[in-house]
């Protein structure tokens, strides 16, 4: 009896996804609940100690105001470490063997390792999210469009940190760009004050930080303001995803790093 | 009847300069049990891998059951079975979740029958809930193998299979072996001990630098390459054969002071018990004897030498 031909392997990517969100919960307390910590931790010090001592921005309690640049901050970090990772991981130990020989096409492989990070991501965002409920008072003007965001840029960032974990051969390199470019263009991304504060040519600076918009599209879902339009937050997220996609559509197509 | 796997002008040359395949034409039949026999750095893994999907090919092409390998991938893949040569496996994942996850990605729909069947033929069924990293080295080696049968495969590839493994593994994984074969699985396995290729397969075909030297039915290999020799050192010189010793190979050396016979190790009978007497009878008297067996390493050189 044959069977029929294959054109999409669900099995395979069900597997990989599985096998992923397996890890995941495997090491549930470092995964799990050291962001929501270190992410109350911030409501405590920023929002609930200084942000009593601080005015309102555009309209919204300080308190308010960071909770989505913190979420964006963690989704960030946590997309491309997590996808990172996830594919280091095997291509380090040697186990990647069984993938590369398996019947799964390229997108399939990515569909597998980037959708679990994404999904851990979003899933972390929420919890984030409803942490910060405990502590603040706040609402969603825009539910759809904040979901299309955290959705986007958890696909997005998953996506860059799987290309990481691809060209990464040592530990050290896995940690470098998260690190060193991530978390500093994160942290003045204005997850903490709006671009609107900044003197002058720092104001034009800024503009050049991608995470700017991530983070000013998201607040905008919230609160209905923003430093830089929506339209121009989304473009952003849109081109990054473009750029992303490239990348791994190169990377596999040239087996770069994975095949030899 | 065509061939499961059709190996043509297949060629590898590393990132490194390196040429680890030179231009390898192979074809292995439907359901046999074939050896790729060769010194270390031959190029087995090489050739493994390219049909694997592991590594990619410079030249040639490979069919697997008639699906071209780069342009039908999942129909060529999904028919094949690979056990490493280095022992590769996750370290936290349970036995029972590693071989789901591994019939999973090649593409077949959950089934815990089989699954069992095959953890119990490899006696991994006691060990189901275990974490990997918690079983011994050979443990490890089987649930690899559990792997690579999770699927189905029509053809199973076993990179030096028995390589540090314990002989009650290697009894059972030939006892598999066979028993796979049964049911129509076409086995290759690369070894570079002749002995191990002697015991299982029913082609051998030996590769030395990235070329494939020769494939060859087991039997007419082994008598070519199983050759013993028996020297005797002689008490008087002679000038010849004696004609009391015809129907043995014998041949003189040393200028007369030895007798060699050279024999097949493959015959039951190798001949030397009435090849003495004989001797004894035609008051032929020798001081000592000593045999030698053609080693890998003479076979090799030898083919090497015979082909330029
Ligand atoms: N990634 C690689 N880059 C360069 N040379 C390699 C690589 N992998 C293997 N080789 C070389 O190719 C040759 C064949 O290796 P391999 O196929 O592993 O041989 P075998 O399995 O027969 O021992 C060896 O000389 C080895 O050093
Ligand atoms: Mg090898």
């Amino acid at each position: 009896m044959a069977a029929s031909p294959m054109h999409f392997n669900i099995h395979g990517v069900r597997a990989i996804y599985r096998f992923e969100m397996a890890r995941w919960f495997r090491t549930l307390l470092s995964s799990i609940a050291s962001p929501v910590i270190s992410t109350s931790l911030y409501f405590v010090v920023f929002g609930a100690a200084i942000g009593s001592r601080m005015g309102d921005i555009g309209g919204v309690p300080y308190g308010a105001f960071i909770i989505p640049g913190l979420v964006m901050l963690t989704l960030l970090t946590e997309s491309i470490s997590n996808a990172a990772f996830g594919i280091f991981m095997p291509k380090w130990s040697g186990t990647i063997y069984e993938v590369l020989s398996a019947p799964v096409s390229t997108a399939e492989i990515v569909i597998g390792y980037v959708g679990a990070a994404a999904t851990k991501s979003v899933l972390l965002g929420c919890l984030i999210l409803a942490t910060a409920r405990v502590f603040v008072p706040y609402g969603i003007e825009h539910p759809l469009w904040m979901l299309a965001f955290l959705v986007l840029t958890a696909v997005s960032f998953s996506l860059f940190g799987f290309i990481i974990g691809i060209w990464a051969e040592s530990w050290e390199k896995l940690q470098i760009v998260p690190l060193m470019i991530v978390t500093p263009l994160a942290f003045l991304g204005g997850s903490f004050y709006s671009i609107e504060m900044l003197p002058g040519i720092w104001r034009e600076i800024a503009l050049f930080n991608p995470v700017v918009y991530l983070i000013s599209g998201f607040r905008w879902s919230f609160y209905g303001v923003s430093d830089v339009g929506v339209g121009m937050s989304l473009a952003m997220i849109g081109i990054f995803l473009a750029l992303c996609l490239g990348g791994i559509t190169w990377i596999f197509r040239s087996g770069y790093k994975i095949k030899r | 009847m065509s061939h499961i796997l059709s190996i043509q002008q297949l060629g590898k040359t590393y990132a490194s300069g390196f040429e680890a395949l030179k231009n390898v034409d192979l074809d292995i039949r439907r359901g046999e049990i074939f050896a790729l026999l060769g010194p270390n750095g031959a190029g087995k893994t090489t050739l493994i891998s390219i049909v694997c999907g592991i590594v990619n090919a410079s030249a040639g092409r490979v069919l697997a059951d008639g699906h071209d390998i780069a342009r039908e991938f999942r129909a060529a893949r999904e028919k094949i079975g690979l056990v490493p040569q280095e022992l590769l496996t996750d370290a936290f994942e349970s036995v029972w979740a590693t071989v789901s996850f591994s019939r999973g990605l090649f593409g077949k729909p959950r089934d815990d029958a089989h699954i069992e069947k095959v953890l119990r033929e490899l006696s991994l069924w006691d060990k189901r809930h275990e974490k990997i990293m918690a079983l011994s080295g050979g443990m490890k080696r089987r649930v690899m193998i559990a792997k690579a049968l999770s699927h189905e495969p029509k053809i199973l590839f076993l990179d030096e299979p028995t390589a540090g493994v314990d002989v009650e593994l290697r009894r059972d994984m030939w006892a598999m072996v066979r028993r796979l074969r049964d049911d129509g699985v076409t086995i290759i396995l690369t070894t570079h001990y002749i002995e191990e290729a002697e015991e299982m397969a029913d082609r051998i075909g030996v590769i030395h630098k990235g070329e494939l030297i020769l494939v060859e039915e087991k039997a007419a290999l082994m008598a070519k390459l199983g050759r013993k020799q028996l020297t005797l050192h002689l008490q008087q010189p002679l000038n010849e054969v004696p004609q009391g010793l015809n129907g043995y190979t014998l041949e003189l050396a040393d200028d007369g002071h030895a007798l060699v016979y050279t024999f097949d190790t493959q015959t039951e009978q190798t001949g030397i018990g009435a090849l003495l007497r004989r001797l004894n009878e035609l008051g032929v008297d020798f001081k000592s004897l000593q045999s030698s067996e053609s080693s890998l390493e003479d076979i090799f050189v030898n083919l090497v030498r015979s082909r330029s």
